[in-house]
């Protein structure tokens, strides 16, 4: 963050300065998106993960075919995460350089790889639930933990982060024993771009073929 | 002494991945991927398909409560009296009632397993992780959790007791454990070993990630803010 250095204005300029300022912040308020009703809290994040959390357990004990499962976790996935800002994280530096419709077009293909791919970790699940445990602060998001309740073995963890920064409650983190969703997608959507020699266009064909 | 051991000494945070190795490790792991394409996957899918799901239960079992007695003498040598205890009763429970440790009552009483290594053991002595390795057909590890892996093998104290026809007995549970595991777990490793752009870097990060998880070590990037990242601006 850039602070702004603040100068007294002297009395001549004031009227003028007052005027372009508050036209300034008109402009500005326009082209926000809408504030969000409630900033998140401890309580709201939380609330999330719990809502998420059911929908998950809804679908891994449906004993629907895994296509149907997996549409639904993509349905899921676009209804509680920030796809925007995990596909940008996983593109990393790259995004820069993307055009507007490379971005938008590698997000669609993006939120299918990893509803695909996640869903079929959770589809494993089957039989089992998850518990939402607790809420903390991280920085400037929650963390909301979790466990897993598998039939024959032991819980593990599941920790859900949760940022109001898109303009609502949305998690972009999900982290099972330790590993990390960001980093992991990261590391291998990097090496897919790394595989087609940084061509945005060819690596979101393969998003779209990748099973 | 232990306690004062434990308490002595805490390794740095763990940060990022340090891999020096990393020519040699991508032979090891290409080497490691051949042998499990060639011999480790279709056995572990033989005795998953052939081997009734109560029995694969029951050899893994087995070959957990053989690894007991190590995991108590790491707990002491961490401080740890507390899960030294639990590893204790839990040895001598499931070794009689659980017949040989072939069944485990000692979870469904309140005693779940507290599985330990001499490379936690190091980590507790204020260790450092070291770099990245991958060793062929162990996997993944780094300096220091190797040379746990070459301590806790050669300082087993199962192995020390048990001789002869138990000793191979021991050992061919571990190894059908191991392809257990492989058979439990196929869909996440194929989709690791076989689905990534570059499996390397997937086990790599991974292996890593969790190990710093089981050491109860905070990984900087579980605290990553992307909203917050220069480079996605």
């Amino acid at each position: 963050m850039r602070t702004i250095p603040m100068k007294t204005p002297t009395s001549g300029n004031l009227g003028r300065r007052q005027l372009l300022l508050s036209a300034a912040a008109g402009l500005v308020a326009a082209t926000l998106p809408a504030a969000p009703a409630q900033a998140i809290t401890i309580g709201t994040a939380r609330s999330l993960i719990d809502r998420l959390v059911s929908e998950i357990n809804g679908v891994i004990n449906s004993g629907r075919s895994e296509a149907a499962m997996l549409r639904d976790f993509e349905s899921i996935f676009s209804r509680y995460a920030d796809v925007a800002i995990i596909a940008r994280s996983a593109l990393g530096v790259a995004a820069r350089s993307a055009s507007s419709a490379q971005m938008s077009a590698f997000t669609t293909a993006f939120r299918g790889y990893v509803a695909r791919k996640y869903g079929r970790r959770f589809r494993e699940f089957s039989g089992g639930r998850i518990e939402v445990t607790g809420v903390g602060p991280v920085k400037s998001f929650y963390e909301v933990t979790s466990l897993a309740y598998l039939p024959g073995s032991s819980p593990f963890e599941v920790r859900w982060h949760v940022s109001d920064k898109s303009g609502r409650d949305l998690f972009f983190n999900l982290i099972i024993e330790g590993v990390n969703m960001l980093a992991t997608e990261r590391t291998e959507i990097g090496a897919m771009l790394d595989r087609r020699r940084g061509d945005i266009d060819a690596l979101i064909a393969d998003l779209r073929q990748a099973s | 002494m232990a306690a004062a051991l434990a308490g002595c000494a805490t390794a740095p945070p763990a940060a990022g991945i340090s891999d020096p190795y990393e020519a040699q490790n991508r032979g090891a792991h290409a080497f490691n991927v051949g042998l499990d394409k060639a011999i480790v996957r279709p056995t572990a899918t033989a005795y998953g398909t052939v081997v009734p799901g109560p029995v694969r239960t029951g050899v893994s079992n087995f070959a957990s409560n053989l690894g007991e007695p190590g995991d108590f003498v790491n707990h002491v040598l961490q401080g740890q009296i507390e899960k030294a205890g639990q590893t204790f009763f839990r040895f001598a429970i499931n070794s009689t009632l659980g017949i040989a440790g072939l069944f485990d009552p000692a979870t469904s009483i309140g005693l779940p397993a507290a599985r330990t290594d001499f490379g936690q053991t190091l980590h507790a002595w204020g260790v450092p992780e070291g770099a990245y390795l991958e060793v062929p057909v162990i996997g993944p590890s780094t300096e220091r959790d190797f040379a746990g892996t070459v301590v806790d093998v050669l300082m087993n104290p199962t192995s020390m007791v048990l001789k002869g026809d138990e000793a191979s007995t021991a050992r061919g549970a571990r190894i059908a454990a191991r392809l257990g595991d492989r058979y439990r777990y196929s869909d996440l490793v194929d989709s690791i070993l076989y689905e990534s752009a570059d499996s390397y870097a997937q086990a790599r990060l991974l292996y890593l990630q969790n190990r710093r998880f089981q050491l109860g070590q905070q990984d900087e990037s579980n605290a990553y803010d992307p909203y917050e990242d220069p480079d996605l601006r």
